[in-house]
């Protein structure tokens, strides 16, 4: 724990956040009462998502379930969780964007969240104009802006064109832009979410080390969110690890992240996805995935040379020509492994539970525990939409019981490839 | 810096306390005076994204009411054959309709304030209001210049002739724009805060103001219903009546303003405002849970 000689800047106690399952609201009034005639008659409501239990409806659950924390003044807080863990929500609340159900947060200063690169840039306004606008939004006044716009254009390497419209500006520049102006405020706390996944390397690295800057040199709090074990380790002094809504860590950089891969879980071999939450907000509606099944498994560990048959049950809301689906591998500390190819699961009509069992050969994949996320669109890859996306971590682990290999080294990456085919191979001449 | 910032810390307080949704007036004043910059640059950016990429850019400003009150002039002077008080029927027109698209405007524009906002309301905090209140002030800066392109016009009736004097409800004039501000605003609020649940009720919101011109005495005076007293009691329950009235008895010399009319307006309005407020402070703290 960090040492109690420092000044607490934030101070969570038993902080709470509690979302209702099933339908809530954003419909029409029409919807709302069509969907209470439905249920005075005893028939289904025609509103559900499809395939959603409407037994847990009413029910609730908790994204945060009682989390306490202390952060000090000058720290470089990580935030490391599964997905569903509570770390987006958390960052919400201490963002204030949306309230806690219970408990509460102290905080001394002004908090600058950065959930989202260049938040409130509007397209038609000049660079400079966009500085003004995204820092009155972050909270500074037009004479803090003023005071430091010398030093956010240069850090931001758009000079030349800062007062062109943003819209005719790279992706690149347009990142750059928006964190400079973020990494420049006067505020006392940033919360990061993982905003430097963004940008060239280069940049990447630049604002990593800005990042420690502002919290070494300068006295500031940063709190940082991320996929990423690396720029965890590298930016941050100090990190907890969230699972279920709790913290179960909190502590060393390095022992976090050993109990952050420790929540791989593969002992699961049977996924309710019907009620889990989806990566965007389209997802799981005009398509639901319901349960996802290892198939004849006790665990999901494989040997290198078993085949991986997998189970999906799905619904549709419309009819579909065609359904595709791709795998999307990461390993277990959430770095991106590799995608499968897609494949077309066929057409689908409503009204129908549809089965489909697939087979995935992990034999590419060197030891170790990995995840994945199934992907399920609409189309070709090239212009998909997004039909469904559960957030659930597949786990599984793969071993091998090849003996004239030893223990998979870290420094090998993930691939373990085929052996090379030998052409010729003798002594010259 | 550094050093600022550790006397900032160490002198001990908290400074925010963030706490499950309480209360029903749960609203800091203070912190949306410090955001006042933002709001200043809100109104910029309404005028910038309104006119960057048009034909006629800020012309629309001015064009708009023209045509309006040239069109009334046709139709409901013209062919309807409406009384207009005695006063020249264009500027009649053009007063109340000037009035009249302030307000809708107020509404309009801050009817939709989270739904249409929701993609940067779940990223980043500020006090939501100014959002709302930006776009009130956008309204209120195209209403001085349509209200400029009024006076011209009153001038060149004025010195060609016709029968218009300005009267004492001037000095209320400075008030009743501020309250029409604030009616619109806390009207819009309203509808904004209920829109979190019910989409449609946007629709009906800028279906409904239209028809609530048409209860408004914009093309045709409140004298009009003299004959009939239900008529123009009811017709004085709508908070719109008095400043459209008060409008054009201060320009135009003829009208039906009415400080009993007049303080049940701006009592209308506070409420309204008030009850805006509560209910938008209220559905700031969640509505990202629900949109």
């Amino acid at each position: 724990m960090a040492s109690n000689n420092r000044t607490p800047v934030i101070q969570v106690t038993g902080l709470k956040k509690q979302y209702k399952l099933g339908q809530i609201g954003g419909g029409t009034l029409t919807h709302d009462l069509q969907s209470w005639w439905a249920r005075v008659r005893g028939k289904e409501d025609p509103n559900t998502v499809i395939g959603t239990d409407t037994r847990l409806f009413g029910q609730t659950f908790m994204a945060l379930n009682g989390v306490d924390l202390t952060v000090y003044q000058g720290e470089a807080l990580g935030i490391i969780g599964r997905n569903g863990a509570g770390k987006s929500t958390l960052l919400k609340i201490l963002s204030r964007i949306t309230a806690p159900t219970e408990g509460e947060i102290r905080l001394k200063g002004r908090v600058a969240s950065m959930l989202e690169v260049g938040t409130g840039f509007n397209n038609e306004m000049t660079g400079r104009e966009n500085i003004y606008m995204n820092g009155a939004i972050l909270g500074m006044t037009k004479a803090e802006v003023d005071a430091k716009l010398d030093q956010i254009i240069e850090f931001s390497e758009c000079g030349d064109f800062i007062d062109t419209p943003v819209k005719r500006y790279s992706s690149g520049m347009f990142v750059k832009l928006a964190f400079a102006v973020a990494a420049h405020l006067d505020s006392e706390i940033m919360v990061m979410d993982e905003v430097l996944a963004v940008g060239d390397m280069k940049f990447q690295q630049k604002c990593l080390g800005k990042m420690s800057d502002v919290a070494g040199q300068e006295g500031r709090t940063v709190l940082y969110v991320s996929h990423n074990m690396s720029t965890i380790r590298q930016l941050c002094t100090r990190c907890v690890v969230l699972d279920k809504g709790r913290v179960i860590f909190d502590g060393d950089v390095e022992q976090a992240i050993a109990v952050y891969m420790d929540t791989t879980d593969v002992n699961v071999v049977h996924y309710d996805l019907a009620d889990v939450s989806r990566m965007n907000q389209s997802a799981g509606k005009r398509l639901r995935l319901e349960t996802l099944d290892f198939v004849d498994k006790e665990s999901s560990v494989f040997a290198d040379t078993e085949k991986m048959r997998i189970r999906i049950t799905w619904r549709v809301s419309e009819p579909f020509a065609g359904v595709h689906m791709k795998m999307n591998l990461h390993y277990r500390d959430s770095s991106p492994v590799g995608i499968t190819h897609p494949v077309d699961l066929g057409p689908a009509q409503p009204g129908k539970l549809y089965v489909s069992e697939f087979e995935f050969d992990p034999s590419l994949l060197g030891e170790g525990q990995y995840f994945f996320y199934l992907d399920i669109f609409d189309g070709a890859l090239a212009q998909a939409v997004c039909l469904d996306k559960p957030v659930t971590e597949f786990a599984f682990e793969v071993t091998s019981g090849d003996l004239s290999m030893p223990e998979w080294a870290s420094g090998w990456g993930r691939i373990h490839f085929p052996p090379v085919k030998v052409l010729t191979s003798g002594a010259e001449g | 810096m550094a050093e600022q910032l550790q006397t900032n810390a160490s002198n001990g307080e908290w400074t925010t306390i963030i706490r499950p949704r309480t209360g029903w007036f749960d609203i800091d004043l203070q912190e949306l005076w410090r955001y006042r910059d933002l709001i200043v640059l809100f109104v910029k950016r309404n005028f910038a994204v309104l006119y960057k990429q048009t034909i006629l850019g800020p012309a629309w400003v001015l064009l708009n009411p023209l045509l309006t009150s040239v069109l009334f002039n046709v139709v409901f002077g013209g062919i309807a054959g409406l009384s207009t008080d005695g006063t020249p029927s264009f500027l009649f027109y053009m007063a109340g309709n000037t009035v009249w698209t302030f307000f809708s405007s107020c509404i309009n524009n801050t009817a939709n304030t989270f739904v249409a906002n929701s993609q940067v309301f779940g990223k980043v905090y500020f006090p939501r209001l100014t959002m709302p209140i930006s776009q009130a002030l956008t309204s209120l800066i195209n209403f001085l210049i349509q209200a400029a392109m009024f006076v011209l016009f009153w001038l060149y009736f004025f010195f060609t002739g016709a029968d218009i004097h300005l009267t004492a409800w001037m000095w209320a004039v400075p008030l009743v724009l501020v309250q029409t501000m604030l009616l619109g605003l806390g009207v819009g609020i309203i509808v904004s805060s209920l829109t979190t649940k019910y989409r449609d009720l946007a629709i009906a919101v800028s279906f409904g103001v239209q028809l609530w011109m048409y209860v408004s005495p914009v093309v045709y005076p409140l004298s009009t219903l003299g004959e009939s007293p239900r008529l123009a009691f009811l017709m004085r329950l709508n908070p719109m009546t008095a400043p459209i009235e008060i409008f054009r008895t201060a320009t135009l010399g003829t009208g039906s303003a009415e400080m009993g009319m007049f303080v049940y307006s701006l009592v209308f309005t506070a409420v309204a405002l008030v009850l805006g407020v509560v209910l938008f402070s209220r559905i700031e703290k969640t509505f990202m849970d629900t949109v």
